[in-house]
């Protein structure tokens, strides 16, 4: 397939980096585990121009492209860090140290044998639960930059549905991906927009025709794997008018000693009728600073749904959000996120209403653990002139410890009287009674901390997808079980 | 011989001493009663006992099976076949009976060891028509929003399925209708049996008219005052608590 062509051009590194695999022979005793990959491709560490040239020579980019990339440049150097309303830990990024292209150098592979054994060895580790190892047959695994594995597109490409990378997909459906590419989230949108927009290297492409309902959920896994590698996909999912999809993303990292920087962009296109539900689910390692940014476009009677889950992470800072731009247009968010000590949940969500009787829907659960720290933040804006439009926000905050932290800082404007609008918030503590009940009943202190955390969020985790809440339930168990003592 | 030894205790509570010397026995098949006046430290005895991490022993000991359970963390007080019925118990929102049950189970097995999914609800079901309960409650949240006489009977059913040797029930009618009271006094004669012991805490002698008890204790400002058998407890409801006062304390 010629989408596969990355490969075969190997071009020099930029001279004045670091030799391209320096990165291969990282120590084990650093963190928790890693494989040996040979890095054939690799853009060296900083961001200048010649990184952004060297990414889209590697990817044979057209001409548009490059220059689209050129002006995100711009724009990020020209951007401020959003640290008059966002934590100064931003700071901390040292965008000089970090690597923003890397790819494997390998074909991604079209069946289940011919993936390498130390890739799947981390998959074993990641801990893909047994029910979702059928459908690993069908699993889009990005394997750092580029996706190491693919065949699920055979599949659904029967109903018409072009499933993927988005380098594959620029080289081959150029037009339509140029027609919604950066249109929902312009470039300049924020820094990190930029950025991504400069250097942004895998992600998927989805177009699903006219009333296409696809049965499976698409899902793809991202994780980083050398130390001081940024990942930048890009993501962009087109729902055409009366079709539907669910895609998927489990995130999971092992852990490095430095930061390393994860900034993507997804954009939905929900047109006119369609459906798009996107569901993540995500553990970053302890140093990633997880700085997206997601948002959807739906047409009249569209549904754009974002489920999230944030756990792990230095600093998260995610709003996925929908612009309501058709009449009767509906925007979802359901989000979890989990502060553990040292971490920062910056998460919430954003709902532009931009139409009549459009209804958005906000339900967010955070826990803060130890010295973890959570955050929600939420702007919905209703203008004027619409009238019969509905928002409802519920945030609740679970309080694991007397020193965890939350906030909550809700924007909502609402104007004219023809609109309704709700908001509830809460915080609770897991109470040392409750703990002492359940373990009066033999659970040890740890199991009693995630029972209690598993039931905070059972409510929102019971919409997920069966493979995803017992993955989402084990990852709780995990972070709690170092909580106590 | 398994039994429950409480072994001249003293209890603390935020530096006050509430439990002032407790020499108790309890046997398997037993049923024992402690009765007295508010604020006289019944309720006390039985969290301490359970490892409530409020309460401190200052001396004393309690034994189960020849072990001392009060350098165990509560969970294992538990796991060794303790089993405290709570006065007021705890909301668990958002976790199922049945799946609280189920975990609470599943710690009592060996590491990596998987408890079976089938066997468990199987024997869920079981014990819950015994007790009569509708299968549908185990699809609830612990507690939550339940009335009175739904706790009680929740605590049951996991007294049921947990099979302690000892239980501690703290106060079971409190806050009960005479209608739930019957089903929560049906409930325990369910259980009992000569394989579980019962220290059973009350105020009122009217829940020993459901559960007839094989030994009274009653209790006055920290300490046994008088022991007997059920008769007592008819004694002492006939003469009320200041006789208890009047002609035992300062006797």
């Amino acid at each position: 397939m010629s989408s596969l062509s990355d490969t075969e051009l190997i071009p020099t590194p930029p001279p004045s980096e670091n030799s391209a695999n320096s990165v291969a022979g990282i120590d084990q005793a650093l963190g928790d585990f890693s494989y040996d990959v040979k890095y054939a491709l690799d853009a060296g560490t900083g961001l200048t121009e010649k990184t952004v040239d060297y990414i889209s020579a590697v990817k044979k980019e057209a001409p548009w492209l490059r220059e689209f990339r050129m002006n995100a440049l711009k724009a990020f150097f020209a951007k401020p860090l959003p640290t008059h309303w966002a934590t100064r830990d931003l700071e901390n990024i040292n965008f000089d140290k970090i690597r923003y292209y890397l790819a494997s150098g390998q074909k991604p592979k079209r069946t289940w044998d011919e993936v390498p054994e130390d890739i799947k060895r981390t998959f074993e580790r990641l801990g893909v639960p047994e029910q979702e190892r059928k459908y690993l047959a069908g699993v889009e695994a990005q394997f750092d930059s580029e996706a190491a594995y693919s065949n699920i597109r055979e599949v659904v490409s029967k109903q018409g549905v072009i499933f993927l990378n988005s380098t594959a997909a620029l080289r081959e459906h150029p037009d339509i991906f140029r027609k919604w590419f950066g249109k929902v989230i312009p470039t300049g949108d924020n820094k990190f927009s930029a950025l991504n927009s400069a250097v942004f290297s895998g992600g998927s492409f989805i177009y699903v025709p006219p009333g296409v309902k696809v049965s499976h959920p698409l899902q793809a896994y991202f994780r980083i794997n050398a130390e001081n590698f940024g990942q930048f996909e890009r993501t962009l999912i087109i729902c055409d008018e009366g079709s539907e999809v669910t895609y998927m993303e489990g995130c999971t990292a092992p852990k490095f000693s430095t930061s390393t920087l994860h900034s993507a962009v997804v954009e939905l296109v929900a047109l006119k009728g369609a459906k798009i539900q996107y569901i993540t689910v995500q553990n970053w390692a302890p140093n990633v600073y997880n700085l997206v940014t997601k948002r959807g476009l739906a047409l009249e009677e569209a549904v754009i749904k974002w489920i999230d889950c944030n756990i792990g992470s230095h600093l998260t800072m995610k709003y996925p959000g929908a612009v309501l731009k058709g009449r009767k247009a509906r925007g979802e968010v359901l989000s979890i996120a989990l502060a553990n000590d040292g971490q920062h949940q910056d998460t919430g969500a954003k709902m532009v209403h931009a139409a009549d009787e459009t209804t958005s829907n906000i339900i967010a659960k955070s826990i803060s653990v130890g010295q973890g720290r959570s955050t929600y933040r939420g702007l919905v804006h209703i203008p004027r002139h619409l009238r019969g439009c509905r928002s409802n926000t519920e945030c609740d905050a679970l309080l694991i410890n007397t020193n965890s932290r939350t906030d909550t800082y809700p924007a909502i404007t609402v104007r004219g009287d023809l609109n309704s609008v709700q908001h509830e918030a809460s915080v609770s503590k897991v109470s040392e009674e409750m703990i002492f009940y359940m373990q009066s009943r033999g659970l040890t202190e740890g199991q009693a901390m995630s029972l209690a955390v598993n039931g905070f969020v059972n409510d929102l985790v019971r919409q997920f997808p069966m493979e995803y809440s017992v993955e989402l339930k084990r990852l709780i168990d995990l972070e709690m079980e170092g909580s106590v003592g | 011989m398994s039994q429950l030894e409480i072994k001249a205790l003293h209890v603390n509570l935020a530096e006050r001493e509430i439990v002032k010397g407790i020499t108790l026995t309890v046997k398997p098949g037993e049923v024992h009663a402690i009765m007295g006046p508010n604020g006289t430290g019944k309720s006390t005895l039985a969290k301490a006992i359970a490892g409530h991490p409020d309460y401190t022993i200052t001396s004393g000991e309690v034994l189960l099976d020849g072990r001392s359970l009060l350098e165990m963390e509560p969970d294992e007080r538990a796991r060794a076949g303790l089993f405290l019925a709570f006065q007021y118990p705890n909301e668990v929102p958002g976790v199922t009976i049945a799946n609280f049950l189920r975990a609470a189970m599943q710690a009592r097995l060996a590491e990596g060891e998987e408890l079976d999914a089938t066997g468990y609800y199987k024997q869920l079901y079981a014990k819950m028509d015994s007790l009569k309960i509708d299968h549908k409650f185990t699809s609830r949240s612990v507690n939550t929003g339940f009335s009175g006489g739904e706790k009680k009977r929740c605590e049951i059913l996991q007294m049921a399925m947990l099979a302690p040797k000892f239980a501690l029930m703290d106060e079971t009618d409190s806050g009960l209708d005479i209608d739930a009271l019957r089903i929560v006094s049906d409930g325990v004669n369910t259980l009992r049996s000569s394989t579980l012991g019962i220290l059973l805490i009350t105020h009122y002698q009217r829940l020993l008219n459901y559960i007839v008890p094989d030994f009274v204790h009653v209790m006055y400002d920290g300490r046994i005052v008088r022991s007997g058998d059920k008769d007592l407890a008819l004694e002492l409801e006939a003469k009320g608590y200041s006789w208890v006062k009047k002609e035992i304390v300062h006797a």
